[in-house]
């Protein structure tokens, strides 16, 4: 009965402050940012239009290309790991066991603490000498490694201390998920004698697509933008810039070196790239997504 | 405790056990270094010593340990004998024994952690409660009102949710300090005080509500407004407080945009105070344990307190965004 046509301005006074901050801080940025990436600018001086002079200078600097290829392995290394860990979590925590509210919790307390000052304890594990991690791999008489101050070891051990502190937020998501499936499917095919990979395989890793496509496609988003682990754990991007990530790269142009121009061009750069990521995976992957 | 009434799940809960010991092991770790001296830190021994030199007694331990322990004492001996002379003839060098909470005293004095927990919560609070009574005035008039470019305004809000959050730090960083907000408890707040995420959430609840009911409150001469807070509102207390959960815990973690609008100590919240903490601290890890204890902890603790109705809340709405 939505007859009373369209004259209810009055919805405005409702709206209002809302709009009016998401507008100023969420939406004309947006296009400022883009005006401001053709100009060279240090936020003191006059602006200067500079053309897409910043966007050739950018993919000019191999340490662009070295920051957006570290990006690039965080991202690869870290959502497929990330997804493998939680499925299996979840899947271990969907069987009718006692405790099930404890183990989620524990699971999920990574993820409500803060990134910094996860940071600084992993920091201390990974510590060369006084580490916990290389006390831990003398048992196993492996050689101590100074993990982050190694160019080879540096983003590895980001990458797993990222998952680690994200595990819980997918192991929720998938758990859920998982309680979405109907159980009597499961027993069908055991009744028809599918042993557990085949029940796995085609009915729990299609009936759960929907989650695991929705879980990817914000662990990309999210990854593309990685910093404060980046920032707290290898000041000034790392061993051989080995863990200089596009985000790190674009903080350090602006509020370091004050190219607030070109420092936009990147981040326009990087924007594009997530979207790109993202409509791939909506038109591509999702063919895949069994939707029931 | 558990009765293992299905044995065949034995296999489970271990591996369960192993995962959530890996979970929670660097926080345990951490609050056991927080009460370690340096001098227990900063040894190279291979030996994993989890329990702190003050929680244990010393006879457990092996000889080399009862050297150290011993060495203590004396230490302690020293220093009492170096207390007892006048000021002047005193020894500097001749340290005090550590005391349990020496790491928590030398990081509050390092840095004024209680002006930032201040700043935080005065920051986290405001912008909890005043995001929630702003999206809930827009979700009620999404759900509730028909309006000239309702569904163009929806769309742009939801738009905005799939914005990388980077690409607006440094417009809208240029816009404040244009305006000169730039170091100012407006910087920390006002941004924020709209949640496109929020409006969003509270929508999808509104639209249960019976539309019938807005119909007939309004029919009786009940006012929109009258409708909104003394129905709306009443009814949507457990979706406000799984959304004001949720804005807190994003508040009190968030680090990059008051890293980058604020630099006055007095302004610092606790997540820029430890990092810049953590990189005045150097080496001195128990100082460093000790404050990243005291800003995960308020956390966990309130974590517990809310726990069943926040991972309940987040598993629903993690699969409706």
């Amino acid at each position: 009965m939505a007859n009373k046509r369209n004259k209810d301005w009055g919805a405005y006074l409702y709206l209002m402050p809302v709009l009016v901050i998401l507008l100023a801080f969420h939406v004309l940025p947006i296009f400022y940012s883009l005006a401001v990436s053709f100009y060279e600018w240090d936020l003191i001086g006059q602006p200067e239009y500079v053309g897409t002079g910043n966007y050739s200078r950018l993919f000019d600097d191999p340490l662009f290309y070295k920051s957006l290829w570290n990006t690039i392995y965080y991202a690869a290394v870290s959502v497929p790991l990330s997804i493998f860990l939680s499925l299996i979590i979840a899947m271990l925590l969907n069987n009718p066991i006692s405790a099930i509210g404890l183990y989620r919790t524990v699971y999920f307390i990574p993820v409500i603490t803060s990134i910094n000052a996860v940071a600084i304890i992993w920091n201390f594990i990974y510590h060369p000498d006084f580490g916990l991690l290389n006390k831990i791999l003398d048992i196993f008489s492996i050689d101590p490694r100074a993990w982050l101050q190694d160019p080879t070891w540096a983003m590895p051990a980001i990458i797993f201390m990222s998952v680690w502190k994200g595990l819980g937020y997918n192991v929720i998501i998938f758990l859920t998920g998982l309680q979405n499936i109907p159980r009597h499917l499961y027993e069908a095919a055991r009744i028809d004698g599918a042993n557990r990979w085949h029940q796995f395989r085609h009915i729990t890793w299609p009936l759960l697509s929907p989650t695991t496509f929705f879980i990817f496609t914000i662990s990309t988003i999210g990854s593309f933008q990685v910093f404060s682990q980046v920032y707290m754990m290898t000041p000034r991007g790392g061993p051989l810039k080995s863990t200089m990530v596009v985000v790190y790269y674009l903080y350090r142009k602006a509020f370091e070196q004050f190219e607030f121009g070109y420092a936009l061009a990147a981040a326009f750069v990087l924007f594009m790239i997530i979207f790109a990521c993202t409509l791939f995976n909506k038109l591509y992957l999702e063919k895949k997504v069994h939707y029931s | 405790m558990f009765k293992f009434k299905h044995p065949e799940y034995i296999p489970v809960h271990t591996l369960l056990i192993v995962g959530g010991i890996f979970m929670l092991f660097p926080f345990i770790w951490m609050i056991a270094t927080s009460f370690k001296s340096q001098d227990e830190i900063l040894t190279t021994s291979k030996k994993i010593v989890l329990l702190p030199d003050i929680a244990r007694p010393g006879f457990l331990n092996g000889p080399e340990e009862e050297k150290r322990i011993t060495r203590k004492e004396e230490e302690a001996k020293l220093w009492q004998a170096e207390q007892a002379k006048p000021a002047e003839q005193r020894n500097s060098k001749i340290r005090a024994p550590f005391h349990w909470l020496d790491n928590y005293i030398f990081a509050l004095k390092a840095q004024p952690f209680y002006r930032f927990f201040l700043n935080t919560i005065f920051v986290t609070l405001t912008v909890t409660s005043v995001s929630l009574f702003f999206a809930s005035l827009s979700a009620y008039a999404f759900a509730f009102f028909n309006f000239p470019f309702k569904n163009a305004l929806f769309m742009m809000m939801l738009g905005t949710m799939m914005l990388p959050q980077q690409a607006l730090l440094i417009p809208n960083y240029i816009v404040l300090s244009k305006i000169g907000w730039v170091n100012s408890y407006l910087a920390l707040i006002v941004p924020w005080l709209a949640s496109a995420y929020s409006v969003f959430f509270l929508r999808q609840f509104f639209l249960q509500l019976p539309k019938d009911l807005f119909e007939a409150a309004t029919i009786d001469g009940c006012s929109r407004f009258q409708f909104y807070y003394k129905v709306v509102l009443p009814l949507s207390i457990p979706s406000m407080v799984t959304l004001g959960i949720f804005s807190f815990l994003a508040n009190w973690n968030s680090f990059v945009w008051p890293l980058i609008v604020t630099n006055d100590t007095n302004l610092r919240v606790i997540q820029v105070g430890l990092s810049y903490f953590s990189s005045e601290a150097g080496t001195r890890w128990g100082p460093l344990m000790a404050a990243s204890t005291m800003t995960i902890l308020p956390l966990v603790i309130g974590y517990f307190l809310a726990q069943k109705q926040f991972v309940e809340s987040q598993a629903t709405t993690g699969m409706k965004e």
